[in-house]
């Protein structure tokens, strides 16, 4: 099993998730996150002074997946969070010790 | 005869009852433009500040604070004397007995206006305080405030004494109200310190934006509607053509100065800055109301127009300049009352020949120097026994939890 982080553009989140679910992917946790690559930020003026904004927002999905799974995922994701644009993010793949399912207490594959 | 007497009072009556009412809503404007312009960490805190000090000067104003504005018969034209509370009303014999001493408007509804000014000048320190400053000396600061300090100087002005005697003119307070309340924030700032963070080791200046600019638009707006009353009501009275007219003509000048102020702030900031600064827009349509505050009458729509985008411009340099000096004013109180209050009584001979150059700044610095002194002192009483300051810890948690107990916006916060 594996686990795939991808931090994208916020705007980008809905068609990432329809992506995700023309391949199958029965869950996903967003959370809103601040950052930055390459991309860095630009400097502000608020009542004169100035403020550099370094930190962008963007969106982190985190979605375990059986590993046959993953290329598929990484792909859906990555067609459709791309703009061609500097910022569009990363996909990390991490491996999965285990899943359980809270309800039913169901484990591994099973569980995703 | 009778009648029309009888009827001419209570319309003056009541005309000074809602235009009260108007100002006391400018309390509600206060509170929005401030809590809008603090970090949500700090959003109760001012809140409850300026519930707190708006009730605070209503109590002592009429325990004490009214009667020194207005004994009626001062003991000199410098000291009023002192009396408690208020004396009742008119009988309708006085009213209708006619002539120049008869009575036009209620006694209490003349209390009831008055009251929510000294409310008005006291919140104008809440601002500029904001952040960092205990809540508890602030609202000992707002009793000597609302009745004292505001009071005196009310007094040789609006109260018949030194200031009135001498020919200095202001309307409805851009100089006893407006340049009295931000003197005493100045006082204030400068013994409180700036916010952790704001000032860098070399000179830099680090802002730090306001939580809500919603709520600061819905407060500019607020009060933009309740200076109508601030402003129109000090005509103190409606009920004959001359007067209605004039009071018409005060309504408009409110306005066009407000509606001034806003386009020059917008410019200055446009080419100050490159980009349309809302908050520096927000104090220019107020700085335009404060510039027109001390004669709206006399201008006609289109100069007091102007006088207010002479405030919308001197209000962006003002807050620019303030913290050049390092003088830490979260919602440019001190820029838009007291610098513009001071534009504001300047520009009154420009339209005002009863008015001079000379008696304008003679009252200017009479405000400026009682206010200063007397608030300095207080300030730096309560510094050395109560502290005015909150702790560093309590400033980098928020003011809300250390002095209130709880939050703002407990769900935005994630910890939910």
């Amino acid at each position: 099993m594996k686990f795939i982080t991808a931090i994208i553009k916020p705007f980008k989140l809905d068609d990432v998730r329809e992506a995700l679910s023309e391949i199958g992917v029965q869950g996903i946790t967003v959370t809103e996150v601040k950052g930055f690559g390459r991309q860095k930020g630009h400097t502000e003026l608020y009542r004169g002074a100035e403020y550099v904004v370094d930190f962008l927002p963007k969106v982190k999905l985190e979605i375990a997946v059986s590993t046959d799974m993953a290329e598929k995922v990484i792909e859906a994701i990555r067609n459709a969070a791309n703009t061609g644009k500097i910022g569009d993010g990363k996909i990390f793949v991490t491996p999965v010790e285990q899943v359980i399912r809270i309800r039913t207490g169901e484990s591994g594959a099973e569980a995703l | 005869m009778d009648q029309v007497l009888e009827l001419s009072y209570a319309l003056d009556t009541f005309y000074f009852l809602i235009m009260g009412a108007f100002v006391m809503w400018m309390a509600a404007g206060f509170a929005m433009l401030e809590a809008g312009l603090v970090r949500s960490k700090n959003t109760a805190e001012i809140l409850t500040k300026n519930i707190t000090l708006f009730a605070v000067a209503c109590i002592m104003y009429m325990i004490v604070g009214y009667n020194i504005m207005y004994p009626g018969d001062g003991v000199s034209e410098f000291w009023p004397g002192v009396s408690f509370f208020l004396g009742g009303d008119n009988a309708t014999a006085d009213v209708i007995a006619g002539g120049e001493d008869a009575p036009y408007y209620s006694n209490l509804s003349d209390f009831f206006f008055q009251v929510v000014f000294v409310a008005t000048a006291m919140s104008i320190v809440s601002g500029a305080v904001a952040e960092r400053m205990k809540l508890w000396s602030f609202l000992v600061f707002a009793v000597v405030m609302t009745g004292f300090i505001y009071p005196m100087q009310g007094y040789w002005k609006w109260g018949g004494g030194f200031l009135d005697a001498a020919g200095f003119s202001d309307f409805a307070g851009s100089g006893v109200v407006h340049l009295c309340g931000a003197t005493a924030a100045l006082a204030g700032v400068i013994l409180l310190g700036a916010r952790k963070g704001k000032y860098g080791p070399n000179g830099e200046i680090h802002p730090i934006p306001g939580a809500n600019l919603p709520l600061a638009t819905l407060g500019t707006f607020i009060l933009w509607l309740g200076w109508f009353g601030f402003n129109g009501g000090s005509e103190l009275k409606v009920s004959n053509v001359e007067e209605a007219n004039a009071v018409a003509m005060v309504f408009v000048n409110t306005n066009a100065a407000a509606a001034g102020g806003v386009i020059a702030a917008l410019l200055t900031a446009r080419i100050l800055f490159g980009k349309a600064d809302l908050t520096m827009i927000l104090n220019g349509a107020l700085a335009g109301l404060v510039a027109i505050t001390a004669e709206p009458l006399t201008p006609t729509p289109g100069v007091a127009t102007l006088i207010g985008a002479v405030g919308g411009v001197l209000v962006v340099f003002a807050i620019v300049g303030l913290d050049k000096l390092k003088l830490d004013d979260p919602v440019g109180a001190i820029s838009v009352h007291g610098v513009v209050g001071m534009w504001g009584l300047m520009a009154v001979p420009l339209t005002n020949t009863d008015a001079g150059f000379g008696t304008q700044l003679y009252g200017l610095v009479v405000i400026f120097a009682w206010t200063f002194i007397t608030s300095f002192i207080v300030w730096m009483l309560l510094k050395a026994v109560m502290g005015i300051r909150v702790s560093a810890e309590e400033e980098y948690e928020g003011v809300d939890i250390g002095e209130c107990g709880l939050e703002a916006y407990p769900e935005f916060t994630g910890n939910s």
